[in-house]
């Protein structure tokens, strides 16, 4: 993970007077899982394109495999594979056609073009539909391709923009085994989402995006100690007189909250499970459901939101 | 600072691809029918015509290409009105159509140059013209054969090649154009739409418009009105502003390349005239050098608008 393959300084992008990305700085290693998240316009897509010298950036400095994309986004491309959001086939062709006409842009050698794309087809489990016009094909089909192309390119980098929005849950779920084959062989995965719930499950590390700054970059577990002030959230039902206090009192709680009648969230730096259970047996109570909340990036981003959102909207207006 | 690697890199591929489009599309076989259709039905009356003069003309191929007969114009005609509407058909949609079907930003996330996507789509638009022209060409040379039973010389094979030839830069500035607008807008209706308008202006109203902008700024002086001549200074400028529009410029390297006896395009001053076999046919060459610069101002339109094209597509944000 020291091996940096991403790296950007104050990278910024001004369209007229409106700023899309403001200054950002992140460094993303080699074969890391990197998710860039925020709402839509964020500056994520922008961010993207920067990286892969599609569009200028009007300020900052980016490398990407040691290389500037302005200046040889030949090689820069040759070895980063990009799925665009909503990406696009030529709906006349077939799925094999497709990826043909690609590879023959990319450079591959003949001989080996028709082999790798059988075999990048069979990844995505696209083989048996291989010689079918992608006109025919769903929309989980479509970026399944998409991933084809970049496991075909042999790509050191993958760049995956919204690769998850308005997939159904079988293939988001899917989608993301094949995101986390891709990182099981070494790539780099750089993805952007706003479905925090998927993004949390193959990502390493994280950069919360808002109006074109990154307001939060970390790993999951640490943001949530850094933003919900400790990384567990223990559920209790329980029957019993003065639980609370008693809740309190059991080491490494740091908050008792009664969400309702009978029920109380703990939020603690550890998993305290058994401890509350303990607890509460020694209190004489009933015992009836008990349960932890994983740090959720929902929680996080909710809480990060919650009120610099407001700020945001009277800065617009 | 140079650029790192080739532009042309990538260039082979789209050509190929694209002209696989090309053919292959329902639009190009439309386009196709209405242009042979048209061009047969005009070489059917001009043919007509020629067999009872068969005797006495030296260039009877040529003939075919510019007789009219009363409802049609000539075969040159024609092609002077449809090759603008089969360019802009195979253009209009070139760059906005890959940007609406979302292909744009993957191929450009390709090892590619953008001057290999737009020089490749433009050398297909081209090629596909030029099989079809050339295809036209010998269907007409066939024909001749076939209807006249004169077999065509030398030196009407070459003004007919030449025909060929400046019919394809004809047709390279109206696919520039098709592509710019397919640059500009982002819609392939609106960019359709606003060429054939351009065409529309250019090869009907433009020609109207002329002589009355001339008139605006050179007026008419009233002693060659009095005599009833035309006004010099006038005339000059209304053939000056006609030039501006492609169909003109190549309507008269037509004439000069296939009426051998065109001596010269516009007005001709008494003493141009001295010594002159009226009516002689002029030789290849001197024809040649007529039509010379009304080719390169249609090479000249073709290039500043690929160029113009090629500006705006450079620095086009690429997102969807």
């Amino acid at each position: 993970m020291s091996d940096v393959v991403i790296s950007a300084q104050g990278l910024t992008k001004r369209y007229g007077s409106a700023v899309a990305v403001d200054g950002i700085d992140f460094t993303v290693g080699r074969g890391e899982t990197f998710g860039l998240l925020g709402p839509n316009g964020s500056g994520k897509t922008t961010t993207i394109l920067m990286l892969l010298g599609l569009t200028e950036r009007s300020a900052g400095t980016v490398q990407v495999l040691g290389e500037d994309p302005m200046r040889s986004p030949l090689t820069v491309k040759r070895r980063v594979g990009y799925l665009p959001d909503s990406i696009g086939f030529y709906d006349n062709l077939t799925a094999r056609e497709n990826l043909a006409y690609t590879s023959k842009l990319m450079g591959i050698p003949a001989a080996e073009r028709a082999p790798r794309i059988a075999a990048a087809l069979a990844r995505v489990r696209l083989a048996d539909v291989a010689d079918r016009c992608v006109g025919t094909f769903s929309r989980g089909m479509r970026q399944r391709l998409g991933l084809a192309e970049i496991i075909m390119k042999r790509a050191e980098i993958a760049i995956l923009d919204e690769p998850t929005s308005g997939l159904d849950p079988q293939s988001t779920v899917e989608f993301l085994d094949l995101i986390r084959e891709l990182r099981g062989e070494g790539v780099t995965v750089l993805l952007s989402s706003h479905q925090l719930d998927q993004v949390q499950r193959v990502c390493d590390r994280v950069a919360l995006f808002q109006a074109g700054r990154i307001v939060l970059m970390g790993a999951v577990g640490d943001l949530a100690r850094q933003v919900l002030g400790a990384g567990f959230v223990v559920e209790i039902e329980a029957e019993g007189i003065g639980l609370d206090r008693r809740l309190a009192a059991v080491p490494g709680v740091s908050a008792v909250e009664a969400v309702a009648h009978n029920r109380y969230r703990l939020t603690a730096d550890r998993d305290v499970r058994p401890d509350a259970a303990r607890a509460v047996v020694a209190a004489n109570g009933a015992l009836t459901r008990l349960s932890v909340d994983e740090p959720s990036l929902e929680a996080i981003y909710a809480r990060t939101f919650q009120t610099p959102a407001q700020e945001g909207i009277s800065d617009a207006a | 600072m140079r650029r790192e690697g080739s532009p042309w890199h990538g260039l082979g591929t789209v050509v190929l691809k694209e002209l696989a489009d090309n053919l292959s599309s329902a639009r190009m076989r439309v386009l196709e029918w209405l242009i042979v259709l048209t061009a047969v039905a005009a070489l059917y009356g001009a043919i007509g015509q020629l067999r009872d003069t068969t005797a006495e003309d030296p260039f009877l191929l040529l003939r075919l290409f510019t007789v009219a007969q009363a409802p049609l114009p000539s075969f040159v005609a024609i092609l002077g009105f449809l090759i603008p509407l089969m360019a802009i058909g195979l253009g209009f949609d070139a760059i906005n159509g890959e940007y609406n079907r979302r292909t744009l930003s993957r191929l450009l996330a390709q090892p590619i140059y953008r001057d290999a996507l737009l020089a490749g789509k433009f050398l297909a638009g081209l090629a596909t013209l030029t099989i079809s022209l050339t295809c036209l060409w010998l269907l007409v040379l066939g024909l001749a054969l076939l209807f006249l039973g004169v077999p065509p010389g030398g030196e009407e094979i070459a003004r007919s090649l030449t025909f060929l030839v400046v019919a394809m830069i004809y047709g390279g500035v109206w696919l520039a154009l098709a592509m710019l607008l397919s640059v500009v807008f982002r819609s392939p209706a609106t960019a359709a739409l606003v060429a054939l308008g351009i065409w529309l202006f250019l090869t009907l109203i433009w020609p109207m418009l002329a002589p009355a902008v001339a008139g605006i700024i050179a007026p008419p002086d009233p002693r060659y009105a009095a005599l009833g001549l035309p006004t010099p200074d006038t005339l000059q400028w209304q053939q000056m502003l006609a030039r501006l529009s492609p169909h003109n410029l190549f309507g008269e390297a037509m004439l000069a390349i296939l009426s051998p006896s065109t001596r010269a395009l516009g007005a001709v001053f008494l003493e141009q005239l001295q010594g002159a076999v009226l009516g002689a046919p002029l030789p290849f060459g001197q024809s040649l050098l007529i039509a010379w610069p009304q080719t390169v101002g249609l090479l000249a339109a073709a290039m500043l608008l690929f160029v113009a094209a090629y500006v705006v597509f450079q620095r086009q944000e690429v997102r969807a």
